[in-house]
């Protein structure tokens, strides 16, 4: 039996905007286990990116409960979530994020140093061996690609072996054929290294491609497939 | 990769954004660093060129003290007279180690100075007893007048090399028609007397048409302890006014204790303005890179992580502008003398800036403190960020 690495009951996460409470996440409950490939898919503004947030520990939530590989962060305190998320989940954005100042593999090596964990050369260079990288770990940002700014960032969230990659929009900022082969990237991570990954996107024809897909409106889950049922 | 060399990296993003805030705390330290160095500088100035007086008082005819104490301390000023009939009663006086008269003339010389443009040359009436206080005083060349009358000059050192003037040789005194002889040149003292042409006390008196006047009797104690009651006793004297060390050492500070206000409270504003520009600076680094301070926080960065990279930062344009400051500071000191010299009314010889290792490390680890101070306030603000609201901002 998989173990189950996040645990949703009832989660909302509501913003003081005007005096009003605005809902961007609304009762959702779900349970994803380890080695699970989700796709959170909805319209603009449907709570994706707010309900990745909160499942990545990057934000509290106002009601509900969470728990992350056991533990429950639903009333965590910001230390508690600053030590999950260095060391059992790892991000990538829409917009990369790299540091422009760092070339690729110090990019790749950053969270090692807020782990406090060591330097791990080679290890960086393998990992951007892996994602396509290995002749470019000394470029800086701005001389690498889209794509290629996206390999990093993936690096980036694998150098402290997380349980958990989050991925908001990952192919959100590429052409046709990087976002194909990101997307394949985070497949071949959660097929051959029973990751698990949670991503938001826009296009369905990538969605489809997950393990599972939950739809959200309006901050709730309006519907899920899971493909895994059909095999 | 350490903490330190991300924040070196990002103070590279801006290149001359971060040079013109080292600028800015490299002029401050400097400033500091050339004031400590002048305050040290003029006190011990001022008290070798006191104690070189050789005489622990100096009787003058009474007037404005600042006149008084540049008489004695540059032979200068506005030249007032008394009679020597003063001289002749203190000289009475059991108290009296050594004593010595003084005439000083001043004689504007149409062709001297710089490219002759014309300059004024000191002239000063002594008797032997004046060389007698002053034990270091030696003959470079020549010796002492052959009379008490003589048509003779002793030149000081510096007044030798201006007129290229050697033992033997006549020198023409402008204005008065007289010729003299050279008769002996002081080896160099380090002192106002290396400007000084010395004449016979009553040459002087004869050749100025100032017969029976002096314009300083120098005085020196056999007991420095008695010199209060000494000046009380001089009091009945009339038409005259005793200066005692301690109060040219005074008076002098006072003179230049405005201007040092003046620099002090620049100096300040310096450090204010530097202070004020690395807060920015780095305030503003912060809200440039706000995304990437909540990737940071969302890769697993603390908020302690956060404030001591933006702190590292500000350390850094501290450090290398207090390194600058000093280097500026030490190299550009003997400009900053010239500077000085030129505006005071009176400096005394010697070093006027003088830099001490411990001015520069009092500097240097004030600078630092300081840039710890100027970060605080951007440091926290980075570090007390909300992820998700960082990584948004902007979108």
């Amino acid at each position: 039996m998989k173990e189950c690495v996040i645990k949703a009951n009832k989660l909302t996460k509501a913003y003081r905007l005007l005096a009003e409470d605005i809902y961007a996440v609304r009762d959702v409950s779900l349970e994803i286990v380890e080695g699970d490939f989700i796709a959170i898919m909805g319209p603009s503004g449907s709570g994706k990116t707010t309900l990745l947030d909160s499942l990545g520990c990057l934000t509290t939530i106002t009601s509900g409960s969470l728990s992350i590989l056991g533990k429950d962060v639903s009333q965590a305190k910001e230390n508690i979530l600053v030590s999950m998320r260095r060391k059992y989940l790892g991000f990538v954005f829409q917009d990369f994020l790299l540091i422009p100042t760092l070339t690729a593999i110090e990019n790749v090596q950053l969270p090692l140093l807020f782990a406090r964990m060591p330097q791990r050369d080679r290890q960086a260079k393998e990992l951007l061996g892996r994602v396509g990288l290995g002749k470019r770990i000394n470029h800086l940002p701005k001389e690498l690609s889209g794509g290629e700014k996206q390999r990093v960032a993936i690096a980036r969230a694998l150098i402290t072996s997380p349980k958990i990659l989050f991925a908001d929009e990952p192919t959100g900022n590429l052409d046709t054929k990087s976002s194909e082969d990101i997307f394949g990237l985070l497949a071949d991570l959660n097929k051959n290294e029973n990751l698990t990954v949670i991503l938001t996107t826009h296009n369905p024809k990538l969605g489809s491609r997950a393990v599972r897909v939950i739809y959200l409106n309006d901050g709730r889950i309006v519907s899920r497939e899971d493909s895994s049922l059909y095999i | 990769m350490k903490i330190i060399s991300v924040a070196y990296k990002n103070l590279k993003r801006k290149k001359i954004r971060t040079v013109l805030t080292v600028g800015g705390v490299a002029v401050a330290v400097a400033v500091l660093v050339s004031l400590f160095g002048f305050d040290a500088g003029y006190q011990n100035g001022l008290n070798k060129d006191i104690d070189k007086l050789g005489y622990h008082l100096l009787v003058t005819a009474k007037g404005c003290p600042y006149e008084a104490a540049t008489l004695m301390l540059q032979g200068g000023g506005g030249l007032r007279y008394m009679d020597d009939a003063v001289y002749k009663r203190i000289i009475q006086d059991p108290r009296i180690d050594k004593i010595t008269p003084q005439l000083v003339s001043s004689v504007y010389n149409q062709e001297g100075g710089p490219q002759n443009r014309g300059s004024f040359a000191l002239y000063m009436g002594i008797e032997k007893s004046y060389i007698e206080l002053k034990p270091w005083s030696k003959f470079k060349s020549g010796g002492w007048f052959s009379g008490q009358d003589a048509d003779e000059a002793i030149m000081g050192y510096e007044a030798a090399e201006l007129e290229q003037r050697l033992v033997g040789d006549q020198i023409f005194v402008s204005g008065i028609n007289k010729v003299l002889t050279v008769k002996g040149i002081f080896q160099r003292t380090g002192t106002q007397d290396d400007g000084i042409t010395f004449v016979p006390l009553a040459t002087a008196q004869r050749i100025f048409n100032l017969p029976g006047k002096l314009t300083g009797i120098g005085i020196k104690l056999k007991n420095i302890q008695q010199i209060g009651e000494f000046e009380e006793s001089l009091y009945n004297e009339p038409g005259i006014q005793v200066i005692s060390l301690a109060q040219v050492r005074g008076t002098i500070l006072n003179l230049v204790a405005s201007a040092k206000a003046m620099a002090n409270s620049i100096a300040l504003i310096a450090i204010f303005i530097a202070v004020i520009g690395v807060t920015n600076t780095i305030l503003m680094s912060v809200f440039e890179r706000t995304r990437e301070i909540g990737v940071m926080k969302a890769l697993g960065a603390s908020a302690l992580d956060i404030f001591k990279i933006i702190w590292a930062e500000t350390v850094l344009i501290c450090v290398f502008g207090g390194l600058f400051g000093v280097i500026f500071a030490s190299a550009g000191s003997a400009l900053v003398e010239k500077i000085i010299r030129h505006t005071l009314p009176y400096a005394p010889s010697g070093k006027l800036v003088l830099i001490k290792p411990e001015f520069l490390l009092i500097a240097f680890f004030s600078t630092v403190a300081m840039g710890l101070i100027a970060g605080t306030y951007p440091a926290l603000r980075a570090s007390l960020m909300k992820p998700v609201e960082a990584i948004r901002a902007g979108e």
